[in-house]
């Protein structure tokens, strides 16, 4: 298996990764439904987590894929809690669009 | 033996702490027997002390002591190489102090009783009394001065306590913030004192310096500032000039207050504090001239102010000034003796006149204006006959006390200078005058007061005159205590005081004149026809020509304007002290408090408020918006890092 990672040079992984992150950030900045912020969201760290895992092959250590199942563990928890969130967010204003969410201001 | 020594002070701080923490609960009875109980037990403990203080001196030779009269109770603190023991000196100046406190200190307790017994703050007057014999005892017995300095603080607060007692009066609780303010200028001389105390000997153990400076030579520049800045604290306490004119307000207290404090006790801790220190003063023979002029004057200006003076109370306290002055004068002339002796006879009759004062206040329903008086010899007889033989007393008219100790130390300054013997004698004459003065216009001629109130005067209960006749008894007799041997006594004060005083002779300037007994004769007819004269000036002005002062009166002179506004010394401190003071305050308030300090603190709200107003227009809700500053607010980190690495 890590031999299968280390057949494709690390810039690769570099360039991917980057790619991938900045999908998932511009995802967050354009999209107005909840819903895909969040999945851009999980984009984001899966690119991390992915890098972190080449990284890992590249160095031989395997500490970083340690890491990465210990960032899976979180992101589950915190996606439920995010998708929780916009369930009540839809019951009481029938919308998930962020742009009706501007009650809490000044 | 030496369990007695701590259980007196113990004891007036038990009924203190009684008294003062069931205030109100306990009923007057109680609170009277506790109150006067507690002075009475330390005064049998005195007693006892004293009886066997004389028979150490009978029994061992001449001039020393059988035991050591320090008493170690405790360490107090201990800091570097200052160690303070918290030990208390027996020895016969501190035994004589304590029977005059206690003793004196249980007549007055006891007239108290009667005298406030009308008073709601009853409870609060004893507890406060109690708290002052405890820390004038402390004074007395004390042997280092921080101890002292304890007492001396302590009576001091009391005093305070006890001039603003009827604290609802404004002008009363000037008196008292003017007291204390006047003792604490004195207190700070004291301090310094105690400061270049112990950078000169290590040691602030009575024992310890006395026995070190006994080893020096007189004219020590140091010895000089010591003992003057000690004498600037004697000066507030003592109420000498310039620092007198809190007395005459501290009259404002009840009038047991004025006969314990202000008359009998405490302005004489200045005396005793020098006569502790004796040693010291007789190496700076530069300070013992200060107190020579300043007591001297204080005696005379005093005096003089006396005899103008309206208010029975103010006049008896200008009185006490002026013979607080005598004490002094007495001191200074290394007439130790002389002084305490005075200091004796003055708390016995003073304390009577002052109480013979409360009884006629009393009588009168709180009249204080001897214009306003008259009359009352045959209304109020057992207080016109302890009036009378204060007055006698303190007028220097032999056989009565004050004759005697008066006489010592006149005839110690004549031994001395003839010029100053001269003008202590004016003050003495000045004395039976404004005296005598008050005597006839209290007492007799017709009454002058309402003639509604005439009918409701009343002599005063038994409790009170039973300590008015005690104390008549001992200012008539109490010259006894140290006859001198012209009169076949064989002054028995001054063989007491002896081991106290002894070792310091050849510090005492030797006196100029050698006295004769004829001399001596002599001196005394002089000073006894001249008092006679002075009672019968009196007597015409008063008696005979029934004048009165009023505004007439006032008008007539300069020098009597002068007199009866007590030398504008109140207005000129107000003018040069007082009110500089205050508009330097005022300043500081106007300019720097409220133009800068404020301005500071307000502004700094200010600022935030606005801040805050400004800036919270950025929350705009918009949760699109939060993300792109989060993202901006990132990528601007990472370039900045960048560009820093």
């Amino acid at each position: 298996m890590v031999q299968n990672l280390n057949y494709i040079p690390i810039h690769d992984y570099l360039i991917f990764c980057s790619a991938l992150f900045c999908i998932g950030v511009t995802g967050v900045l354009i999209k107005r439904n909840a819903l895909v912020i969040l999945m851009s969201i999980e984009l984001m760290v899966n690119s991390i987590n992915l890098l972190l895992a080449a990284f890992s092959a590249y160095t031989n250590d395997p500490a970083g894929q340690i890491f990465v199942f210990f960032i899976m563990v979180v992101a589950a928890a915190e996606v439920a809690v995010g998708l929780a969130i916009i369930v009540v967010i839809f019951r009481t204003t029938h919308s998930i669009d962020i742009d009706v969410l501007n009650k809490l201001k000044w | 033996m030496n369990i007695l020594i701590w259980l007196i002070p113990l004891f007036p701080l038990l009924g203190f702490l009684i008294l003062g923490l069931g205030f109100k609960r306990i009923p007057k009875a109680i609170a009277s027997f506790i109150g006067t109980g507690t002075i009475g037990i330390s005064f049998i403990f005195s007693i006892i002390l004293f009886i066997n203080s004389t028979h150490q001196i009978t029994s061992s030779p001449v001039h020393q002591l059988t035991s050591s009269p320090v008493h170690h109770l405790f360490t107090w603190f201990s800091i570097g190489n200052l160690t303070i023991p918290f030990s208390f000196l027996i020895d016969p100046l501190s035994i004589l102090m304590l029977l005059i406190v206690t003793g004196v200190g249980f007549i007055i307790h006891v007239y108290s009783v009667g005298y406030m017994g009308h008073d709601e703050g009853f409870n609060r007057f004893f507890a406060n009394m109690n708290l002052f014999v405890f820390f004038m005892l402390l004074l007395v017995m004390g042997a280092n001065y921080p101890v002292m300095f304890i007492g001396w603080e302590g009576v001091g607060l009391c005093s305070y306590l006890l001039i603003g007692f009827w604290f609802r009066n404004h002008e009363f609780n000037a008196a008292a913030i003017k007291a204390f303010i006047m003792n604490r200028i004195g207190d700070l001389g004291f301090l310094l004192g105690m400061f270049l105390l112990f950078t000169t000997f290590k040691s602030l153990n009575f024992n310890e310096i006395f026995s070190l400076a006994k080893g020096m030579t007189p004219g020590n520049g140091t010895m000089v500032a010591i003992t003057l800045l000690l004498f600037v604290g004697a000066i507030g306490k003592s109420a000498q000039i310039p620092l007198y004119t809190w007395l005459p307000d501290a009259m404002a207290g009840p009038t047991p207050v004025s006969a314990l404090i202000h008359a009998a006790t405490m302005v004489t801790a200045g005396v005793y504090m020098i006569a502790r220190s004796h040693i010291l003063y007789l190496l700076a023979p530069a300070t013992m001239n200060v107190i020579t002029a300043v007591s001297l004057f204080t005696a005379l200006f005093a005096a003089t102010i006396a005899i103008y003076q309206n208010d029975i109370k103010k006049i008896l306290a200008y009185s006490t000034i002026s013979q607080l002055g005598y004490m002094f004068l007495g001191l200074s002339m290394g007439a130790f003796t002389g002084a305490m002796f005075h200091l004796t006879t003055h708390a016995f009759f003073k304390a009577l006149l002052f109480l013979a004062a409360g009884s006629l206040i009393h009588a009168l329903n709180g009249e204080q204006d001897i214009r306003k008086m008259g009359g009352l010899k045959s209304k109020l007889t057992k207080t016109w006959w302890t009036f009378l033989i204060g007055t006698v007393a303190i007028s220097g008219i032999p056989p009565f006390s004050g004759f005697f100790s008066k006489d010592e130390i006149l005839l110690s300054v004549f031994r001395n200078s003839i010029t100053l013997w001269t003008i202590a004698t004016i003050g003495a004459l000045l004395t039976a005058f404004y005296m005598f003065r008050l005597l006839f216009l209290t007492f007799y001629g017709k009454y002058r007061g309402q003639a509604d109130r005439e009918s409701s005067i009343h002599e005063s209960p038994k409790v009170m005159i039973i300590p008015l006749i005690t104390l008549a008894v001992l200012s008539a007799l109490g010259g006894i205590i140290n006859l001198p041997g012209l009169f076949g006594g064989s002054t028995m004060l001054e063989q007491y005081l002896a081991p106290v005083f002894a070792g310091a002779e050849q510090f005492i300037r030797p006196p100029n004149y050698s006295v004769q007994p004829l001399t001596e004769w002599l001196l005394i007819a002089v000073i006894v026809v001249y008092i006679g004269a002075m009672v019968l000036i009196a007597y015409s002005r008063w008696m005979k020509n029934k004048l009165v002062p009023d505004a007439k009166v006032i008008e007539k002179s300069f020098f009597t304007r002068l007199c009866v506004n007590k030398f504008y010394v109140d207005e000129a401190y107000d003018a040069v002290i007082v009110k500089p003071v205050l508009w330097f305050s005022r300043i500081l308030d106007e300019i720097v408090d409220t133009g800068i300090i404020d301005r500071v603190v307000t502004g700094t709200g200010r600022v935030t408020v606005w801040t805050g107003n400004t800036v919270r227009y950025l929350q705009t809700g918009h949760v699109g918006f939060y993300l792109f500053v989060m993202i901006g607010a990132i990528i601007a980190i990472l370039v900045y890092n960048l560009l820093i690495l």
